[in-house]
C-alpha cells in the first residue's frame, strides 16, 4: 500500500465512503498504526465539531428576505413584470372566489402540508451523520419534548412491521407553529419521515390525499387539529402501506380515553 | 415553458455552507442571497437532471472566489506561502480557541473543501466539481486542511497551561 494511497484511504474512512471490505482492512491497519489512528481520530472529531457548531443553522428559521429571493421571477422588463403581477392577482382572486364557492374556508390550505412536508423530508433525510436532533434511543423522551412543543400528545407509529425502525426526530418551525419530524430507515437506509403539524385554522378533516413535490411522494391528511404527512421516495405503493399503518395507529391510539 | 425547479430546499443547506463559510451570519445571508440571485437568472443553463445542490454551491463557490479578490486583491497568490510547514516553534501562535476560529485561520481555498467534505457530505469527486479543480488537489487540499486544524485546535492555550499553586 503507497503512502499516498493509505493517505486517501484514511481520508474515506473518516468520511465514511470506504466499501467495507477496505474499510476493514483500514480498522486493521490502524489497530497497529497508532499516528494513523490518532490522526484518524482527530479528524473524526473535526467532522463531529463542524456538524456541533453549525447544524444549528439548518434548524433557524427561514429570513423572508431569502425565501423571497428563490421566487423572484426573473424577468427585467417592466412591462412583463407588470404582466406577472397581474396574472397572479387574477389567479389569487381566482382562487380566492373557487375556495368561497366550495367551501368558504381557507382554499388549498392543505396542500401546503404536503408541499412543507416534502421540502422538510428533502433538507433532512440526505444527512448521513445528523438527520435527527434526539435519536431513538431516547424515545420517551423525543416524544414527550415534540408533545409539549407541538401541544398536542403525539405519537411515533411503529413502522416495524413494514420494515422500517424509527431514527429520531426534530423540531421545525412553520407558519402555523412548531412542527414535529419523525424519520424512520429501513434496512438498505431508505429513508420516509412523518411530519406533524398544526392544520390551519378551518381545515375540516380529509381522507388520504397524494401529490408528489419534486420527486417525493406525500401522503397527508387532517385528523382534527393536527396535519400529517408521510414523505419518502420508496414508491407511492410502499408509501401508501406506512400511511396506511401510521392512520391506522394514530386513529386507534385517539380514540383511547 | 418547463418547470423551474424549486430552490427553497436547498435553503437551510446553503445558509450553513455560507455561515461555516464566512464565520458571520449577515455576510452569510447575504452570500446565499447573491447566490439565489445568479442561480434564477442562470437557471436556464443548468441541466435538468443534474445535481441541483451541487450547481448552486457552484454557483457560491465562484461568488465567495470573487469576492475574495475584490477584498484583497494582493492576497490572492499566497496560498503556498501559508502552506509551509509549521515547525514546533509556531505551535503556540497556531492553538486555536474552538472550531469557529480554526476554521477562520485555514486559507480559504482549505475551507471550503473541509466544509464541503466534513459539514456538506458532498462526495471527493463531487467537490471537485463544485469548485472546478482536479480531484487530486482536492485531496492533497483536504489532507492539508485537517492536519492544519489538528494543529491548531491541538494547540493548549497558554492560559490553561498555568497551574493554579
Amino acid at each position: 500500500m503507497t503512502a499516498e494511497l493509505l493517505e486517501q484511504e484514511l481520508h474515506a474512512y473518516v468520511d465514511g465512503t470506504l466499501p467495507e471490505a477496505r474499510r476493514l482492512e483500514v480498522e486493521t491497519w490502524l489497530a497497529t498504526h497508532p499516528a494513523d489512528a490518532a490522526r484518524v481520530q482527530a479528524w473524526t472529531g473535526q467532522n463531529q465539531s463542524l456538524h456541533a457548531a453549525f447544524d444549528a443553522v439548518l434548524n433557524e428559521p427561514l429570513p423572508l428576505s431569502l425565501v423571497r429571493a428563490t421566487r423572484r421571477p426573473n424577468m427585467t422588463m417592466p412591462f412583463k413584470t407588470l404582466t406577472a403581477m397581474l396574472a397572479m392577482l387574477v389567479t389569487g382572486l381566482l382562487g380566492y372566489a373557487i375556495g368561497l364557492g366550495s367551501s368558504g374556508l381557507a382554499p388549498a390550505a392543505p396542500a401546503y402540508l404536503a408541499r412543507d412536508a416534502a421540502i422538510a423530508h428533502a433538507v433532512f433525510s440526505p444527512e448521513a451523520r445528523h438527520p435527527v436532533e434526539v435519536d431513538a434511543a431516547h424515545a420517551d423522551h423525543l416524544v414527550a419534548w415534540l408533545s409539549k412543543r407541538v401541544g398536542t400528545q403525539l405519537q411515533a407509529p411503529d413502522f416495524s412491521a413494514q420494515g422500517f425502525e424509527l431514527l429520531g426526530g426534530r423540531l421545525l418551525s412553520g407558519e402555523t407553529g412548531p412542527v414535529a419530524q419523525f424519520m424512520y430507515q429501513d434496512g438498505i437506509e431508505r429513508r420516509v419521515t412523518l411530519y406533524v403539524r398544526r392544520a390551519a385554522a378551518g381545515n375540516q378533516e380529509t381522507a388520504f390525499r397524494h401529490a408528489t413535490e419534486n420527486g417525493v411522494d406525500v401522503f397527508y391528511w387532517i385528523d382534527g387539529d393536527f396535519g400529517y404527512a408521510l414523505s419518502g421516495q420508496i414508491g407511492r405503493q410502499a408509501i401508501q402501506r406506512l400511511a396506511d399503518a401510521a392512520y391506522q395507529q394514530l386513529v386507534t391510539a385517539s380514540a383511547k380515553p | 415553458m418547463r418547470a423551474r425547479p424549486d430552490l427553497i430546499e436547498h435553503l437551510p443547506r446553503l445558509r450553513r455552507y455560507a455561515r461555516a463559510l464566512t464565520g458571520d451570519v449577515n455576510r452569510a445571508d447575504d452570500l446565499v442571497q447573491d447566490t439565489l440571485e445568479r442561480a434564477l437568472a442562470k437557471l436556464d443553463l443548468w441541466q435538468p437532471g443534474s445535481d441541483l445542490r451541487a450547481w448552486l454551491f457552484t454557483l457560491m463557490h465562484n461568488l465567495f472566489v470573487n469576492q475574495i479578490r475584490l477584498r484583497r486583491p494582493q492576497e490572492t497568490v499566497m496560498e503556498d506561502a501559508l502552506d509551509v510547514p509549521v515547525s514546533g516553534g509556531q505551535m503556540e501562535a497556531l492553538a486555536a480557541r474552538d472550531i469557529h476560529e480554526a476554521l477562520a485561520r485555514l486559507p480559504e481555498e482549505q475551507r471550503e473543501v473541509l466544509l464541503l467534505v466534513g459539514l456538506e457530505q458532498f462526495g471527493y469527486s463531487e467537490a471537485a466539481q463544485v469548485l472546478g479543480v482536479p480531484m487530486g488537489t482536492v485531496m492533497s487540499r483536504l489532507s492539508r486542511a485537517r492536519e492544519r486544524m489538528r494543529q491548531m485546535l491541538a494547540g493548549e492555550p497558554a492560559i490553561k497551561l498555568k497551574v493554579v499553586k
